[in-house]
């Protein structure tokens, strides 16, 4: 009750700031605007490979903008910390790259300056890509590629078995059974107790019609039943509840697991273990489903740093970050998806890798499209939901009701 | 070091008697002496611990969010932030895992790091060298403990399973069950923990005069009543110290928990530290969070207070 309470108040605050602040910013214009020639800069790439490939779509922008930039790249985890520090202190960068879920929050501190301002074309771009993106009607990113999860399956085993990648719930059950052998587990996915674990659970909830504004509806319970049948009859490991994805990951490359939902980020590691995989769309309950995973990928946004002129600069330059030639090379190196519709067709084709990943990128949703900073509330009460039923202390049906008391 | 604090004597020892002027530069220049020493030390109390604590509490009387760290708003909202704190379904769970947490902890940690203190105070070849490797998860970073535990205490590959399996006993879900899961953490904690118990009670058991022993052992005192009647009382203001420092780093134990189970699995080992990380830095409900961890420091506070009451009991007498 009164986390709905503060939610609605804290809309109503960055609301009326955000106005304020647009409102300043249109009309005064008056900000020392001079040199514009240099931008700075903050993502959370700062691993490799990734950090090279944006590092080198940087440089290219820069070079075409005829600017300097200066990229700081920050651990994910710390982005959004180090995002409130540097609003606090007046320091935002001139761009900064936040995970798509995370825009909203940071756009209702009213830190974050709408696209619209600096007549940038958001058309063509993935709908779930601009609902994540959207506050409060306006456009505050553009994201550049996007990716989601899927199921990526042991080639090799399923073969040695006769098995078909699974399409539906009752394949994927009977084939996680059949592949559970001495050490092997036939499915592994990520359960944990933080949002990695919710995100996990999406395509399962939603693809069954389940929404996460009514948690309580039994196709939710539905598809959280899935799962506790996965863990109860053996065929994935009781360790899901403390599972995040790169465990995951290691136990299907330690061969561990037959089966694993993840995401196309562990590809290149995917590649590089010699395991011969493949990957499908994640299965839907009942055949004929559409399936509906959750939409992952970075947003870059232009802060509200008070200075118009590289304000203007720094719009441009979230552009030329998701321009056409940029999305195709920056998916092709990272095994992402263009977030232009146009441009996945053509991308599918010259990455067949990443065919199941590009169709269900297309119906993929956003994840705060609907609650928007209510988001963290429900991810939260799903992921608890999860931990209760996986460890017995709720069933499926109850799980969720239980989960929303805490 | 309190002790040390609470033996000099106030500013009483001015005589009276003496003429005025004289005493007035005297005491000023005395002062002026007593103050240079304890300005920086204040200062750097109030810049380091009375600022943050100020703006903590502060802080949980506000609605601090997101929003407040760019425009620079916390709203007023008296005590609401408590409310929520106090009527929240985790709060009583929370509670409990802290004080089971920190008194298993303690005890572990004490039992443990007291036996290993008085095993070393003999001497015996390698000693210094074993003592030393002894310190070794004291030197970990807590990440690293935390990730290598998580492996070790795994249900299906972890080493412990596989030995507890090897040796006909069944295989413990350490991590995955509720029941367990604070148990196994505790568990990791108490040996983070044994390093600094033991070095600090083998300093004290090293300070115990020789002699006394050695008189004891004309008497027959020898063994348990040595211990019991030598070193047990001898080393009562060390362990009063070592449990009161035990309890102030436990009860705010957070990377530990974070890095083995992150609170799960289902709340089973959310603590009010816990608590105070995930509304802060999970939900952004820095108000929240400051209050739970409030609670945290009320109870530091009580510890520290018992402590230095005893403590002058010891010097009164």
């Amino acid at each position: 009750m009164r986390t709905h309470t503060t939610v609605l108040a804290a809309i109503a605050i960055a609301s009326s700031t955000a106005l304020l602040l647009t409102g300043c910013s249109g009309s005064s214009g008056g900000s020392p605007s001079g040199d514009a020639s240099s931008l700075t800069l903050l993502d959370y790439y700062s691993n490799e490979p990734d950090n090279g490939f944006i590092q080198a779509a940087v440089d290219k922008c820069a070079a075409e903008l005829n600017v300097t930039v200066t990229r700081e790249a920050v651990p994910g985890k710390d982005l959004v910390q180090k995002v409130l520090q540097k609003a606090s202190s007046r320091t935002l960068p001139d761009v900064l790259m936040l995970d798509n879920p995370d825009v909203q929050e940071i756009a209702a501190t009213g830190g974050l300056s709408p696209l619209s301002t600096y007549d940038v074309d958001t058309s063509g771009f993935a709908k779930g890509m601009l609902d994540a993106a959207t506050y409060e009607g306006e456009v505050y990113g553009l994201a550049p590629t996007a990716n989601t999860l899927g199921l990526f399956y042991n080639a090799d085993l399923l073969a040695a078995q006769g098995i078909a990648p699974p399409t539906t719930w009752a394949e994927l059950k009977d084939a996680a059974a059949k592949l559970t052998t001495g050490d092997t587990y036939g499915l592994a996915f990520s359960a944990i107790a933080t949002f990695e674990g919710s995100w996990q659970f999406l395509p399962f909830m939603w693809t069954n019609g389940g929404d996460e504004a009514d948690l309580t509806n039994p196709k939710v319970a539905q598809a959280l039943q899935l799962w506790v049948d996965l863990v109860q009859s053996g065929s994935a490991s009781s360790s899901v509840v403390n599972w995040g994805q790169q465990d995951v990951e290691d136990q299907f490359e330690a061969g561990k697991a037959a089966m694993m939902i993840n995401g196309p980020w562990q590809i290149p590691s995917l590649n590089a273990s010699g395991i011969n995989w493949k990957s499908v769309q994640v299965p839907v309950n009942e055949a004929g489903q559409t399936p509906v995973a959750p939409l992952g990928g970075e947003v870059w946004t232009v802060p509200v740093t008070g200075d118009d002129a590289k304000q203007a600069t720094a719009a441009r330059f979230v552009e030329c970050m998701s321009s056409d030639d940029n999305q195709l090379t920056l998916a092709t190196e990272r095994f992402t998806v263009p977030t232009k519709e146009a441009l996945a067709t053509e991308y599918a084709s010259k990455v067949p890798d990443m065919a199941a990943f590009t169709e269900q990128v297309q119906n993929a949703r956003s994840r705060t499209g609907e609650l928007g900073t209510g988001w963290p509330t429900a991810a939260t009460q799903i992921y608890t939901a999860i931990q209760l039923a996986l460890t017995g202390q709720a069933s499926a049906s109850d799980a969720f009701a239980k989960a929303a008391q805490g | 070091m309190t002790a040390v604090i609470a033996e000099v004597p106030g500013p009483t020892h001015v005589g009276p008697g003496t003429g005025r002027p004289r005493r007035r530069t005297r005491i000023t220049r005395e002062s002026l002496m007593k103050a240079s020493f304890i300005v920086p030390a204040a200062l750097y109390v109030v810049l380091f611990f009375g600022y943050p604590v100020v703006k903590n509490v502060m802080m949980s009387l506000q609605a601090y969010t997101s929003k407040t760290f760019f425009t620079g708003q916390a709203p007023w909202v008296g005590l609401e932030n408590y409310v929520t704190v106090f009527t929240s379904q985790l709060f009583g769970p929370a509670m409990l895992n802290t004080m089971l947490f920190t008194v298993g902890s303690i005890a572990g940690q004490f039992v443990i790091g007291l036996a290993l203190a008085l095993f070393f105070a003999r001497r015996f070849a390698l000693s210094g060298l074993l003592r030393s490797l002894l310190l070794l998860p004291w030197l970990l970073p807590l990440i690293v403990s935390s990730a290598t535990w998580r492996s070790i205490l795994d249900n299906d590959s972890g080493v412990l399973n596989g030995l507890l399996v090897s040796l006909g006993l069944g295989a413990v879900p350490w991590l995955t069950s509720t029941q367990f899961a604070l148990i196994a953490v505790i568990m990791v904690n108490v040996w983070i923990g044994i390093p600094f118990n033991v070095t600090i009670l083998y300093g004290g058991i090293k300070e115990i005069p020789a002699e006394l022993y050695e008189a004891g052992a004309l008497d027959g005192a020898v063994g348990w009543k040595a211990f019991r009647h030598i070193t047990w009382p001898n080393l009562r203001p060390v362990v009063s110290v070592v449990l009161v420092l035990g309890v102030v780093y436990t009860v705010k134990v957070l990377d530990i928990i974070l890095g083995l189970t992150n609170g799960g699995p289902a709340n089973a080992t959310q603590t009010i530290a816990v608590r105070s990380y995930q509304e802060s830095f999970v939900n952004f409900d820095f108000g929240v969070g400051a209050a739970f961890s409030n609670i945290l420091i009320v109870i530091s506070l009580l510890f520290a207070i018992i402590y230095l009451r005893a403590n002058r009991r010891a010097v009164d007498e």
